[in-house]
């Protein structure tokens, strides 16, 4: 029996950028994978890019790489996978190379893996009988049509295979599903077969299980204070999900480093952000976790099993972003008594005075973080606080109405009821919303394309 | 003696966004603690925990290997992500406000508690 050992150091962008390399020191990986894209990401993405045609990739990435240099060199097997190509794979490629070659490392194999971005083809899709449809409201897109931003299909573990296969050491994707990170050195490995429909579910049931990071390994886990004697996270270590070719699973993370990784940490990113268990959809396999089972069989070492596999679906799912206004925050600390109350009024006089301007917002909410606003109604009552965060938030098409909503919000310091502070920096600005668009395309439509070139011919 | 509990004493849980709705996940630390679950946590008992977010068709999903069920919440988070205007935009720490609520005290609660917390 081979396995093999795929880290995780990143589960979105603006994760530990120390993780990478402090994985690497001690995970003794065969793969580093870091997962970058949330949903809106690429919209994001696809704005830098409009502005500038050598952005539109995770700029995190390259000062990754720098500081793997050394590992890079030390471990010759080292390999990464990346989905920080984001709306522009060729020029994530281009700077890490750059980045490589300055490092004396101008063989080194990177590839690019897109196809995901559908925006340049959308009218044609469209043309075809593509509805793109949104899967939630049942909307049809030419209800947003102008103001989509950016449209990519979560590509599978295909490409990402096809650039192993090519020798790539470096392999930067835009969309793919995160799992297939995972996915793809697994097959690449072990020369699954591609209807091996339980080896992908148990690969992607690891890759589901590391894909956030440390969340797999202590971060976020409910019982953080077990009674009083709270898990040390400061050195957390990051996920290494073993693989073996029979699809063994074991979760497990480097030595000597803080958190843990237990049977109750794995469940719970288990069943993170997952619909039916039963079917966890990704390109590559409709993955069942529901049987998964879980079993302590060392310190810090979690063995999974029991994932079952069934075929792909065949539509992929797609990633759409559309421009949809703008958004404002602003905050004011109320104390002292009745600060709840208060700070209610306090935001509702906001309100009435932005109303008195003339100023209609299309959406408002007021809230009064320390009075349990977090989870509206959802905690048990406590004794009232000395202070709270007044939070008041709109949304409206227009971004002059917005702007003038974030001006009535020193005013209540001196024109309001006493006990109000904690106004100080400048005045807070809009921002533009992306809203999301969640829909399918059939898997026939989209091919991920694979450009693989050693560093030195790629700058 | 108190005729109440709280879920957090029997199970632990974590909770995402789902487009504009959410997932909580709540694992049992027991068998007894699991089966217990599948009585008192119903979906209905869910919503109305969390009536004042409005969801919508809650589903219930069982995951016996780990003594989990799993929650859809369709709807609850005002728009999902990057629309809602909750400071909960996401809905990362509804998992503990789930943790907080009150169930009826079984009879065996000693063996729904974990070995580790019991003093």
């Amino acid at each position: 029996m081979t396995s093999i050992r795929v880290g995780n150091a990143a589960g979105f962008w603006g994760d530990n950028l120390d993780a990478p390399r402090l994985l690497c020191e001690s995970g003794q990986l065969d793969y580093l994978t870091l997962e970058y894209l949330a949903e809106l990401t690429l919209s994001i993405l696809a704005h830098l890019k409009s502005r500038d045609h050598n952005a539109g990739f995770v700029s995190d990435f390259p000062t990754v790489v720098e500081s793997l240099i050394p590992q890079l060199r030390a471990q010759p097997n080292l390999k990464i996978v990346t989905n920080a190509g984001g709306m522009h794979p060729s020029a994530c490629a281009v700077a890490v190379s750059t980045i490589l070659q300055k490092g004396g490392m101008k063989d080194v194999r990177v590839a690019a893996v897109a196809g995901d971005d559908l925006l340049p083809q959308l009218d044609t899709y469209l043309d075809a009988g593509e509805p793109f449809q949104n899967l939630e409201t049942g909307g049809a897109l030419d209800q947003i049509r102008p103001q989509i931003a950016s449209a990519n299909a979560y590509l599978g573990a295909a490409g990402i295979v096809e650039a192993l296969r090519q020798e790539a050491r470096i392999v930067v994707t835009g969309r793919v599903a995160d799992a297939s990170l995972t996915v793809g050195p697994a097959v690449h490995e072990f020369g699954w077969e591609w209807t091996d429909w339980n080896s992908l579910a148990a690969a992607t049931v690891a890759g589901h299980l590391i894909e956030c990071g440390a969340q797999a390994t202590g971060g976020m886990f409910s019982d953080w204070d077990r009674h009083g004697a709270p898990l040390a996270l400061a050195n957390v270590g990051y996920p290494i999900a073993e693989i073996s070719d029979g699809g063994d699973v074991v979760i497990t993370k480097p030595s000597g480093t803080e958190g843990e990784v237990t049977v109750a940490t794995v469940a719970e990113q288990l069943v993170y952000e997952i619909g039916d268990p039963a079917h966890y959809l990704t390109p590559d396999v409709d993955a069942d976790f529901s049987q998964v089972t879980l079993k302590q069989i060392g310190e810090d070492r979690v063995a999974v099993a029991g994932a079952q596999g069934g075929p792909a679906p065949e539509n992929f799912k797609v990633s759409l972003a559309y421009r949809d206004g703008y958004m404002a925050t602003g905050s004011l600390v109320i104390c002292g008594r009745g600060a709840i109350a208060k700070a209610r009024a306090c935001g509702q006089m906001i309100l009435d005075r932005v109303a008195r301007a003339g100023v209609h917002l299309q959406r408002t909410n007021i809230e009064t973080l320390g009075g349990g606003d977090s989870v509206p109604g959802g905690w048990p009552d406590r004794p009232e606080p000395w202070e709270v965060v007044l939070r008041v938030t709109a949304h409206d098409p227009s971004k002059p109405n917005l702007e003038r909503f974030l001006r009535e919000f020193a005013p209540l310091v001196t024109a309001g009821p006493p006990g109000v502070t904690g106004y100080t920096g400048p005045r807070p600005k809009p921002y533009p919303v992306m809203a999301y668009w969640p829909t399918l395309i059939a898997q026939t439509r989209v091919t991920p394309q694979v450009e693989v070139r050693a560093a030195g011919d790629w700058t | 003696m108190n005729n109440t509990i709280c879920l957090k004493e029997i199970a632990h849980a974590r909770s995402g966004d789902k487009g504009t709705g959410a997932n909580v996940g709540v694992i049992a630390y027991t068998a007894a603690g699991y089966a217990f679950l599948e009585q008192e946590l119903t979906p209905e008992r869910l919503t109305e925990h969390l009536h004042e977010l409005k969801p919508q068709g809650v589903q219930r999903y069982p995951l016996p290997g780990i003594r989990a069920y799993n929650f859809v919440l369709p709807g609850i988070l005002d728009g999902g992500a990057s629309r809602s205007l909750r400071i909960d935009s996401q809905g990362k720490v509804l998992a503990l406000a789930v943790l907080e609520m009150q169930l009826p005290r079984p009879e065996n609660l000693a063996q729904m508690q974990p070995k580790s917390h019991q003093s």
